[in-house]
């Protein structure tokens, strides 16, 4: 036990953000990958958040996990769940106003992303707490590094910012340069994901379904 | 004839496996069958071929397409000249229109074809030819003013996302101009729609060269129907004379360049439906489909967009053009004979109801054929279906 992660524990972690990736692979998580991109810096805040929820649910489910009857475990689960996001929300509004206004319902829709219900299910249930805490970990960050690419590429196409800062000089714009408006909508987003996913299956082609 | 036959044969060789430019081989095939019409045939079952294959019917499109695009040339250096207030001959508003759409119509076919030239090589494909109407369509329904480089992107965009990931020429859901057309109306709105895009005002390779009018005003007539606040209203041309429907009918009136003569229009829908390959139900049930609309609008009347007379709902904008030219695309459209009475008739219905009903998107006719694209199949199949079952109930009434 000399070693942080064993082998098993490393692919717990580092699994989710490519081969097994909770949005590009399992396609969970999609809706909020649209809503929250437009920008990067609420991408990145709502990446935080569902990484904080997913990996704090995983643990207090798997604690728990014994002790919860089969029948009403999605009832739990949800209150678990429910109970940490309204947490994240309200730390939001404290420190974060600006950006919880810009995300607005959709740090309360955690509560239905996929991803959560799904890790829960699939992980927490049937693991030690240490073991899902790091899936949880690796699952947000998973659906977080594709939050964190579809919004640097919206905002950068989109209004030729990064994090609110110009990006495209001065004089592209003088040269005739527009920012290119359909990025902002949300038919853009998902070509973005689809890009990646075509991008990812090319490197993966274990992943390609015949 | 023979003598390039005989030079193709010579270079052929070349380009067949173990050659100097194997690698090029399906460059050479997609030119040579370009050229002349493949003399292989299908080795599987019973086919009947003719002559015309798909490159035939595309070149058939091209060729219908000709007036239209010839007329906006010309309709381009009429609207400058109109807008710079000075006396020029045929030949020179001509000449100016010629300088001004050439280069969008080399932009598109470079960027289109070279896409379809790479993918093709990386696959191992054959060239497909699809693109040989789209290049020609695209330049003809954005308005003169678009930068090139816009059209270059909407191009690249349009070709891979509709058509490429779809399988490419005959497999795309969507009609592929008018995705372009819709990439750059909602990516760059301010380039694609409102008053300053349709006359260029610029010279031209120095030819043109003046300042414009006072009264001088861009505004598209649909432009000026989804602004106008009093019924009815009154359409004028750039320098502020009024339009009539005789001057929507020629098309010397600012609009997208190959949409504006319906004159042109008709002897491309006239070419199409002499050669059978577009097909004349879809057109006229399109026009039949706009007509009710525009009339319960009539009935209605109560927004000034409302109150444009049937006619000149049908003669404005891109309803002809769309008609004839987008909404018969055999891969988009409906197949079935009835489906192709239903899809154009859902076209022309909602090509109006947007003009009319939502002044932020003054034309109607790209979103409506897009919007019905997508239900084409689902048309078809009903369709289908609805046979099947009258046959069926045929049988068990012969049965009984």
């Amino acid at each position: 036990m000399g070693k942080l992660f064993s082998n098993k524990q490393k692919s717990i972690l580092l699994g989710p953000l490519s081969k097994n990736n909770p949005v590009v692979v399992q396609m969970l998580g999609i809706c909020s990958a649209l809503a929250v991109t437009a920008k990067l810096e609420p991408a990145i805040v709502m990446a935080l958040s569902v990484t904080v929820v997913v990996a704090f649910a995983n643990v207090i489910i798997s604690l728990i996990r014994n002790t919860i009857p089969s029948r009403i475990r999605i009832i739990v689960q949800l209150v678990v769940v429910a109970a940490l996001v309204t947490i994240v929300s309200e730390f939001l509004k404290a420190y974060a106003y600006d950006v919880s206004k810009q995300l607005s319902v959709f740090v309360g829709l955690i509560i239905t992303n996929c991803i959560l219900m799904g890790r829960l299910e699939a992980f927490a249930l049937a693991n030690n707490p240490w073991d899902s805490f790091l899936d949880g970990v690796g699952n947000g960050l998973g659906y977080g590094i594709i939050l964190i690419i579809v919004g640097f590429f919206r905002e950068l196409l989109g209004s030729g910012t990064l994090l609110g800062f110009q990006v495209i000089p001065e004089k592209f714009y003088e040269w005739g340069y527009v920012n290119n408006g359909l990025m902002i909508l949300p038919p853009m987003a998902l070509i973005v994901v689809a890009i990646i996913i075509w991008v990812h299956r090319s490197y993966n082609a274990d992943l390609q379904e015949k | 004839m023979k003598a390039l036959r005989n030079y193709i044969e010579k270079i052929k060789p070349n380009f067949e496996k173990g050659g100097k430019f194997e690698k090029f081989h399906s460059v050479f095939d997609g030119f040579e069958t370009f050229l002349f019409v493949p003399s292989s045939t299908s080795r599987s079952g019973v086919h009947i071929h003719d002559c015309v294959d798909s490159k035939r019917v595309m070149i058939t499109v091209v060729v219908a397409l000709l007036p239209a695009l010839l007329f906006g040339m010309y309709n381009v250096g009429y609207q400058h000249f109109l807008a710079i207030g000075q006396q020029a001959g045929f030949w020179t508003m001509f000449f100016y229109g010629f300088l001004a759409v050439l280069p969008k119509i080399i932009v598109s076919y470079a960027v289109g074809l070279g896409i379809e030239f790479i993918i093709a090589q990386i696959k191992g494909h054959e060239i497909q030819e699809g693109f040989l109407v789209s290049g020609i369509l695209i330049p003809m329904i954005v308005p003169i003013d678009t930068p090139l480089w816009m059209i270059a992107v909407a191009t690249a965009f349009a070709v891979i996302f509709a058509k490429e990931v779809f399988g490419g020429t005959g497999y795309n859901i969507f009609n592929v101009a008018l995705i372009t057309r819709a990439f750059l109306f909602f990516a760059y709105p301010a380039a694609m729609s409102g008053d300053k895009v349709f006359v260029r005002t610029t010279p031209v390779c120095s030819l043109g060269s003046g300042s414009v009018v006072d009264t001088f005003s861009g505004a598209s007539p649909l432009g000026q129907v989804a602004t106008a606040t009093s019924s009815p209203v009154d359409i004028v041309n750039i320098v502020g004379q009024p339009l009539t429907q005789w001057d929507y009918f020629l098309g010397l009136i600012p609009g997208s360049i190959g949409e504006t003569s319906k004159l042109a229009i008709l002897i491309g829908a006239a070419i199409l439906i002499a050669t059978q390959v577009a097909s004349w139900k879809t057109m006229l049930s399109v026009f039949v489909g706009g007509a009710f609309m525009a009339s319960i609008f009539n009935l209605i009347g109560s927004t000034p967009a409302m109150t444009v007379s049937v006619l000149d709902q049908l003669l404005l904008g891109g309803f002809a053009f769309g008609a004839v030219f987008m909404a018969t695309d055999p891969v988009t459209s409906a197949r079935t004979e009835k489906g192709k009475y239903i899809y154009g008739f859902l076209v022309g219905f909602f090509a109006i109801a947007v003009r009319v009903l939502n002044p932020g998107y003054p034309e109607g006719m790209m979103l409506a054929i897009l919007f019905m694209n997508a239900f084409a199949p689902l048309i078809d199949y009903f369709v289908v279906e609805s046979n099947v079952k009258k046959r069926l109930a045929r049988i068990s009434k012969n049965n009984a």
